[in-house]
């Protein structure tokens, strides 16, 4: 007989995969003429077809997904690690520590007369910008950890989260006027986009994800074990550092090679794994995948909104995002001070 | 039976010193531990749940050591300490949607390691363990949604489900009430009998009374070892507590009173 548990557990994980599945065939579908099966099929009889739908909608839908999937293990391995679950990926300094490298390789670029632009990138380009992202998101990481001296106190670790947040941000800003030609494409970095995204882009994106998400998922008993205490997890024979190394690097990765390719998507990555504890509480084993799951879902759902909602335009997929993810916490915190 | 391959345990402190901050904590603390039940006691500040963090290898001595069969526990791996001592803390406060199940289970964890699966023997050694604790029944709920004595009772099931030769245990009667109290002291001392080396710290006198052996400790310094009948032993708590309280004999048993007339 199954319990309750691994029935909810089931139920979300069939649902996860039915609407990523039906969100799927909507995102080739959804066009600057709007959301129409219709239209597909119209476009699929021009000989164009293969252009719109095989190089624009098919990369910028699964890419969406990926980016997405990223997100939603990064907000689960944040929320795990730092044993708090306001923990958003982007407010330890990974967001912020990203944009940095990011405006500097633009800067860098511009100054010597190689302007890169995130929509025309080519591949060493790109590949440049997610090692930026990378190493900055790392950096980001660690600041906040050694300014928090351990990731002990969640008090004084978002506290230096903010802290490292606003300190590099300033560093961008600073760059940025040094170099207007880069405030464009941090403008575009910070709104968040996925109308960018190129088969090329989807292979970095899954190749982050296949290199992240396996230590993750391993390391899952290490985060169970943290939610008794450090001192706990200790004595049950775990070394904090390596474990915490080993972490923080899937979670600097994750967001690294999400943000190099979207920019700054808001709320994706803290809202995912509420959704899975409220719908299938369970162990970090099932929570990572069914964060990454439900990120893929909810950032290719915000995607097919944006292109649909007031075609032809679109609705920058951040700002959408932001809205529904702000909309939902907010929704969540008047629900637990009535309950 | 035990998992872990020691069958006789031997732990003892050399000179133990700690410093937390400016604060020594532990100062020159010698003494052995051996088979049965022993409680730490004495005064707020004493450094009773110092020397059990560093019996268990989570605070590190600024001077002296602390020995598990004649090797410096710092040279054993993480693992293989975990393997041969459980520690319980003071209850931490908890996060996470774990069940009690999933809980004790992570009493395994040192056993078949971080990317090992449970054995039908690790489950059966979490079975007993919440029997032993009383928390069998609500296995399947969540630790956030007990009672405070209720999670003491899962996190002391966690403690046993390690299975180990060495039983460290912080405060273990927090939150619970008498009949629970009096439980886990008998189950303390079946453990003890089975030639487990329990240590726990412990407030209440009355418990603590009921131990084998008695380690009083007072600002970071040994004052005195001995069996719970040991009258040297009961003039050295008598001191330590300022004069606060007599012992005295109650049937077979010694039990603390307030000494309201000083």
């Amino acid at each position: 007989m199954r319990t309750l548990d691994q029935q909810r557990r089931r139920r979300l994980a069939t649902r996860l995969g039915v609407l990523s599945f039906v969100l799927l065939a909507a995102g080739l579908a959804a066009g600057s003429d709007g959301w129409s099966i219709r239209a597909l099929w119209e476009t699929l009889q021009h000989g164009d077809a293969a252009l719109i739908v095989g190089q624009i909608r098919a990369p910028r839908t699964l890419g969406a997904w990926l980016a997405g999937a990223l997100l939603g293990l990064a907000g689960a391995v944040a929320q795990g690690l730092f044993r708090n679950p306001l923990a958003d990926p982007y407010l330890l300094g990974s967001a912020s520590g990203a944009s940095l490298a990011v405006v500097l390789v633009l800067a860098a670029s511009s100054l010597t007369g190689h302007g890169i632009a995130l929509a025309t990138a080519g591949a060493v380009a790109r590949l440049g910008l997610v090692g930026a992202a990378f190493a900055g998101a790392l950096l980001g990481v660690s600041l906040t950890l050694v300014l928090a001296r351990g990731a002990e106190q969640t008090t004084r670790l978002l506290l230096a989260g903010v802290v490292v947040g606003v300190v590099l941000g300033a560093a961008s800003d600073l760059v940025t006027s040094a170099a207007p030609d880069a405030l464009r494409g941090k403008q575009a970095f910070m709104l968040g986009s996925t109308g960018f995204l190129s088969w090329g882009a989807c292979a970095v994106l899954a190749a982050g994800l296949l290199i992240a998400l396996p230590p993750a998922w391993r390391l899952a008993r290490a985060l169970d074990a943290l939610t008794l205490g450090e001192d706990a997890a200790r004595s049950l024979g775990l070394s904090l550092a390596r474990v915490r190394a080993a972490l923080v690097c899937a979670l600097a990765l994750a967001i690294g090679v999400a943000v190099s390719q979207t920019g700054l998507i808001a709320f994706v990555g803290l809202v995912s794994p509420h959704l899975v504890r409220r719908f299938a509480p369970a162990p970090h084993g099932y929570t990572l995948l069914a964060s990454a799951a439900t990120g893929g879902t909810l950032l290719l759902a915000a995607d097919v909104l944006a292109r649909s909602l007031i075609a032809p335009q679109e609705v920058p997929v951040g700002v959408l995002t932001a809205l529904l993810g702000g909309a939902y916490l907010l929704w969540l915190l008047h629900r637990r001070r009535i309950a | 039976m035990k998992t872990t391959p020691d069958a006789v345990v031997s732990l003892h402190t050399d000179s133990l010193g700690v410093s937390l901050g400016s604060t020594r904590a532990l100062d020159a603390v010698s003494v052995s531990f051996e088979p049965g039940w022993t409680a730490i006691v004495g005064p707020n500040g004493a450094g009773k749940s110092t020397l059990l963090r560093a019996l268990a290898g989570l605070q590190t001595p600024h001077s002296g050591d602390v020995r598990l069969h004649g090797r410096t526990l710092s040279a054993w791996s993480d693992r293989e300490r975990a393997m041969r001592i459980a520690w319980l803390g003071q209850q931490a406060e908890t996060t996470g949607e774990l069940t009690v199940r999933e809980v004790v289970q992570l009493g395994r964890l040192p056993h078949h390691g971080l990317f090992g699966a449970p054995t039908v023997q690790d489950e059966s050694i979490v079975d007993a363990a919440m029997h032993d604790a009383e928390c069998s029944a609500w296995q399947t709920r969540r630790l956030h949604e007990l009672s405070g004595g209720e999670r003491q009772r899962v996190l002391i099931a966690r403690a046993l489900a390690v299975d180990t030769t060495v039983l460290l245990l912080d405060e273990p009667t927090t939150h619970l009430d008498p009949p629970h109290q009096i439980a886990l002291v008998q189950l303390l001392r079946r453990r003890a009998a089975t030639g487990v080396t329990v240590v726990s710290v412990l407030h209440d006198l009355a418990l603590a009374l009921l131990a084998d052996r008695l380690i009083v400790l007072d600002r970071g310094r040994l004052r005195a070892v001995g069996r719970s009948d040991d009258a040297t032993l009961h003039a050295a708590l008598i001191e330590v507590f300022g004069g606060a309280i007599r012992i005295e004999r109650v049937g077979a048993r010694w039990v603390p009173v307030a000494n309201l007339e000083r």
